[in-house]
């Protein structure tokens, strides 16, 4: 092992020659021949069927492998550490107890060697299975690398609560008995397999392909924006009727005012390349409104603008805005009361009691994914929209105007290297502009 | 025994890619596949649409990993310019100086637009704040603030107020009080807040109405020569660059620095966001721009060539964030496509360094300001 490889994870080709070697020994563990007896133990109250004891374990290793009970324990405590054999009682003790403490050989399925390279997503589906299970009841420490995974693969989140949902229906099929067993095992497996702490990009080798994987699919996403907006850029493609600063006429100004009779096309567009394209243009928003109101959802958007407006506003006034906030939408029996989810509304709620800049910050971000989960799509797809899009203007371009993209030469203002050298051969000329 | 509860393959030829690897058991809409890591980690990626069947998904997948087999030969890494090389190349641009802003008296170090999208105001070492209107080239208002070097202004986002701040340390009446010059400052979504950083080393946020001092930002280690906000739907980051070559990413609500790149061999001195929100560029004295995906946390792109020798001192996005433009030391401003890495074109008309580049809001045309004076929109 050279410095080399080691700085390039290089150690994970010599971990496998170990895991290998660790794999003959469980597999003559298991001959039906020579191997285990196994038996039923008693766990509680439930009989865990295929089962050895500590004490089993170490009794043939001595025997088939001419050790003492020093070396054996040795041996039989690494099987443990690396998974292939664990723990039915205190699953989080990765020991081997030289008792009547059961154990369990893991399946191959969730051999170390197997399941390599262990990947953020596959313990992130994991997480959210369990999540799912437990509603929420994970160990600290799970709790923690759950968020800290949600933010680093964000962008395959829909993936793994999918899977996760997946894999729980496909578990719920099975015999209640080798449900438990399985999550035994999987349990056993991502304790000891789980992504090392912090998570440092680079840790596993092996990962670097699936780190320029994910990267390539990343930076399409640059592709793709600049292509959806290529066409809304003045400079790349031009504008209609034409740029004000090139034709001196402010047309094209006037048609995209604030708030106009009818919008342009192009506008209107923007508006579906996302929900915050639509909520930040004033048309957009308005135009929204009415959808919420034909819906009877309109209090969502009111909530979302009051909470900007706490958020954005004058210091001094943000004790009088959040009563206002309360009175008119969260209180009970309010007025305009939007649909938060007990956790937040609770949290809000006793935030309350001590207002600051930031104490709607939960609440409204709920609702902005409501929206833009919900409503927004739908909006989309309505006649509402549709009927904008179709009425929407495409101004004719004026006769006047220049596109930046022309066929030929065209020269920008010389530059100053050129113009000195110009004037000492040809003397004083006029502006260069 | 071992259990074996269910029948599992753990490994044989992967149902996507063929190739014979450890497999992981995936169930898409109760059919159960068995797709190697790899696969399945493209497949998450690519995000499963909701009727999605799984033999399209496997096509996406192939033509990807042919793509990336490809070009893994080539590097260990991903560059930008590599995904970008089914795009076409842009045409030849035809921009020019549509208007020259004169009326300063010294150099002009900053400018900002506003969001009528024609009235800008730009600062300058006279220690005048001029508004003007740049459609008519009338100058609106004239400010004059004591002191020099007026490194930073910023226009408020109703228009109704512009900030400023420089070597008195302070920006505009004593909103911001830091303990060296002023080098940047934006307001945040509102015209009650402000944001600014200086040389001494820190960023802050303040409140305007009172002049407290909401949040600071410590973690450069040199001074912070430039900042922007994140165009973003929750609003809470921006990104700073400073003479410790690191750009820094933070979040306002908790002052944490949450990211932080260095590639960069010199000073930074502007940095500014892609439209999008998850990238940013920033450009340096060391003669190069570059471009960094925050989601994938590293650098993608190097803007330079061999001509280039002067440092970039300001750097903005067009509209579509397809072309940065990076204004130099050399009187030049550079056009960069962003996605290819490569030059576009280059833009002639300043008689001295160009301080600051800006793209109007609606992206019709490109100010810039310098210290030869002048100010000049081009289009």
């Amino acid at each position: 092992m050279t410095i080399n490889t080691l700085a390039k994870g290089g150690w994970h080709r010599e971990q496998m020659t170990c895991f290998q070697k660790m794999e003959k020994v469980i597999v003559a563990m298991q001959d039906p021949d020579m191997g285990m007896k196994m038996r039923n133990q008693r766990l509680l109250i439930t009989v865990i069927p295929h089962a050895m004891t500590g004490k089993d374990i170490i009794d043939w290793l001595m025997q088939n492998y001419n050790i003492n009970e020093e070396e054996s324990l040795h041996l039989g405590g690494f099987l443990v550490q690396y998974g292939y054999i664990y723990p039915l009682k205190e699953p989080r003790c990765l020991v081997l107890r030289p008792d009547e403490s059961p154990y369990r050989f893991q399946t191959p399925y969730f051999w170390t060697s197997t399941r390599w390279p262990v990947s953020e997503l596959d313990y992130a589906i994991f997480l959210a299975k369990k999540n799912i299970r437990k509603q929420g009841e994970l160990m600290e420490y799970e709790k923690e690398r759950y968020s800290v995974l949600h933010k680093r693969i964000n962008h395959t989140w829909d993936f793994v609560v999918m899977q996760a949902r997946e894999q729980l229906r496909a578990s719920k099929q099975r015999r209640k008995a080798d449900r438990i067993v399985t999550e035994c095992q999987e349990q056993a497996y991502w304790l000891i397999n789980r992504p090392p702490w912090p998570l440092n990009a680079m840790i596993c080798c092996s990962n670097t392909i699936i780190l320029s994987v994910r990267a390539y699919v990343l930076m399409c996403r640059f592709v793709k924006y600049s292509e959806q907006y290529q066409n809304h850029d003045p400079i790349m493609q031009g504008c209609l009727p034409s740029n004000p600063w090139i034709s001196d006429d402010t047309a094209h100004w006037t048609m995209n005012a604030a708030l106009v009779p009818i919008p342009t096309r192009l506008r209107v567009e923007r508006w579906s390349f996302s929900f915050m394209e639509l909520l930040s243009d004033a048309m957009g928003r308005q135009e929204f409104m009415m959808y919420l109101e034909k819906e009877f959802s309109a209090e969502n958007l009111c909530f979302w603008q009051a909470c900007e407006e706490i958020r954005h506003g004058e210091s001094s006034k943000i004790v009088e805005k959040v009563e206002e906030i309360y009175k008119n939408f969260l209180a009970p029996g309010a007025a305009r009361w939007v649909n938060i989810d007990s956790k937040t509304m609770d949290k809000t709620l006793e935030g309350i009691k001590h207002p600051h800049r930031f104490v709607m910050d939960d609440a409204q971000m709920h609702i902005y994914f409501l929206m833009k989960k919900d409503s927004y799509p739908r909006y989309l797809k309505s006649d509402l929209y549709k009927s904008m899009l179709s009425k929407a203007i495409v101004p004719q371009e004026t006769k006047k105007s220049v596109f930046p993209f022309v066929r030929r030469q065209r020269h920008s203002s010389p530059s100053p290297a050129q113009a000195a050298e110009d004037s000492r051969s040809k003397g004083p000329q006029a502006g260069s502009d | 025994m071992c259990d074996q509860t269910f029948m599992a393959a753990t490994f044989g030829p992967c149902e996507s890619c063929g190739k014979p690897s450890p497999l992981m058991n995936i169930y898409i809409k109760n059919e159960a596949i068995n797709y190697c890591s790899f696969c399945v980690e493209l497949m998450a990626c690519q995000g499963l649409q909701s009727g999605e069947s799984v033999a399209s998904l496997k096509r996406e997948c192939e033509s990807l990993k042919k793509k990336l087999e490809e070009e893994r030969g080539k590097l260990n890494d991903v560059e930008l310019h590599q995904v970008a090389d089914k795009i076409e190349v842009l045409g030849a641009l035809a921009i020019k100086t549509r208007r020259v802003l004169k009326g300063h008296g010294n150099k002009v170090l900053c400018m900002d637009w506003c969001k009528d999208k024609r009235r800008l105001v730009s600062s300058s070492q006279d220690g005048k704040v001029i508004v003007w209107d740049g459609f008519t080239l009338s100058k609106e208002n004239g400010i004059s603030v004591p002191c020099t070097w007026v490194m930073a202004c910023a226009y408020a986002p109703t228009g109704c107020a512009v900030a400023c701040g420089g070597l008195d340390n302070k920006c505009s009446k004593a909103v911001a009080m830091h303990t060296n010059y002023v080098s940047g400052c934006t307001f945040t979504n509102s015209d009650n807040q402000i944001l600014t950083s200086s040389g001494d080393g820190s960023c802050a946020l303040w409140d305007v109405e009172s002049g407290q001092l909401l949040q600071s930002f410590h973690g450069h280690t040199a001074d912070v020569l430039s900042l922007d906000l994140a165009p973003s739907e929750t609003g809470n980051t921006f990104v700073s660059g400073g003479c410790d070559k690191k750009a820094n990413v933070w979040d306002m609500r908790s002052g944490q620095n949450i990211q932080s790149f260095e590639s960069h061999v010199s000073d930074i001195n502007c940095v500014k966001y892609y439209p999008s929100g998850d990238a940013f560029a920033s450009a340096s004295d060391d003669a190069t721009c570059r471009f960094y995906d925050l989601r994938a946390d590293r650098e993608v792109a190097v803007y330079q060539k061999d001509s280039v020798i002067f440092g970039a001192s300001t750097v903005d996005f067009s509209l579509s964030g397809r072309l940065l433009f990076a204004g130099y030391n050399d009187y030049t401003i550079n056009v960069w496509d962003v996605l290819k890495g490569t030059r576009s074109s280059i833009l002639f008309g300043h008689e001295n360094r160009v301080s600051r580049v800006r793209v109007s809001p609606d992206g019709t045309a490109l100010c810039s300001a310098s210290w030869d004076h002048t100010l000049r929109i081009w289009a």
